[in-house]
């Protein structure tokens, strides 16, 4: 048994270090993007055409990356500004279901294949989503 | 095979490389940003060291408990049902970053977890629970109630499109 054990954690203490420069990287990454990239230049890409904004809102989403509770505090402020709700819950549903800065480690560690159908597949439905949610909403 | 090994470790370290380069000429550029940069990589660390442990438990505990042919009991091409739920429930109550939870899914993929189960797990990563009273008050309770419930239906159906591009299996 304390054989068994000691297989496990060398086994898990091995995997993790494997994982260790992807995720640092990754972490990385993501720190860069949120210092060089400000708050306020998002709403300047969306033009008030729904199905564009739409599709605006699952690019920024799926380019971004960090804390779901950003995502929430830009999607309130794009939706004071007058950004349509649907374009905005794209832009909710791809900052966490798609991860551009995430794939690399994705790709080492799952598989190209995987992450690339799973991140292309996830910023369509990104948009499916918001169209579904605002048609139930406006049906309630 | 080693040899594939080999270049895949290699690749990793690459990446890291690539990363601090760019942190370098950013450096160059704007000091300011690094500085801010750094500030907000240590918030994470800080935020994810937890989790980064419980992953590391849980790997452990895979590891010991569940052998291959146990974990396709549950999480393999016959698992039905019950494979979804697992899938669907781990990907909601799992915290931390999504990256942290790879190692983990890795290891599973390798012992048969299936492909689809992967797809909705990491789908369903993005249902957080004690977030869901800070969406009510951005966006509303029916909102919320709304879209949970279809990224969850979504989340099937993505995992069955996934699986059907990559393989029931390991991806290469």
């Amino acid at each position: 048994m304390k054989t068994e054990l000691k297989k496990a954690l060398v086994k898990s203490a091995r995997a993790m270090y494997k994982s260790l420069p992807i995720l640092l990287g990754v972490i990385l990454l993501i720190s860069l993007a949120n210092a060089i990239i400000p708050k306020a230049v998002y709403a300047s890409f969306f033009r008030g055409n729904p199905i564009f904004d739409s599709f605006i809102g699952s690019t920024i989403g799926s380019i971004l990356a960090g804390n779901p509770i950003t995502s929430y505090i830009i999607g309130g402020e794009l939706l004071k500004q007058g950004i349509s709700l649907l374009a905005v819950t794209s832009f909710l549903v791809a900052w966490v279901t798609v991860g551009i800065v995430q794939l690399p480690a994705e790709a080492m560690l799952l598989g190209k294949r995987f992450a690339i159908i799973r991140n292309i597949t996830a910023f369509v439905f990104a948009m499916i989503v918001s169209v579904i949610t605002v048609v139930i909403l406006g049906a309630l | 095979m080693k040899q594939m090994k080999n270049k895949n470790n290699h690749i990793r370290w690459w990446f890291l490389s690539v990363v601090i380069i760019a942190y370098l000429i950013t450096g160059l550029i704007n000091k300011n940003i690094i500085a801010s940069s750094f500030i907000f990589f240590f918030s994470i660390i800080k935020k994810i060291i937890l989790v980064f442990i419980a992953v590391f438990i849980l790997m452990v505990l895979t590891n010991y408990f569940f052998k291959p042919r146990k974990l396709m009991q549950y999480l393999g091409k016959n698992a039905g049902s019950k494979g979804w739920l697992i899938s669907i429930m781990g990907g909601i109550i799992s915290t931390g970053a999504i990256y942290m939870w790879y190692p983990l899914l890795n290891e599973l993929q390798k012992k048969g977890m299936r492909t689809a189960y992967i797809a909705a797990f990491l789908y369903n990563r993005a249902i957080k629970p004690q977030l869901l009273p800070l969406l009510i008050l951005y966006f509303g309770l029916a909102y919320t109630i709304v879209l949970t419930i279809i990224m969850i239906v979504i989340s099937i159906l993505q995992g069955v499109i996934v699986e059907k591009f990559v393989g029931v299996g390991k991806s290469g």
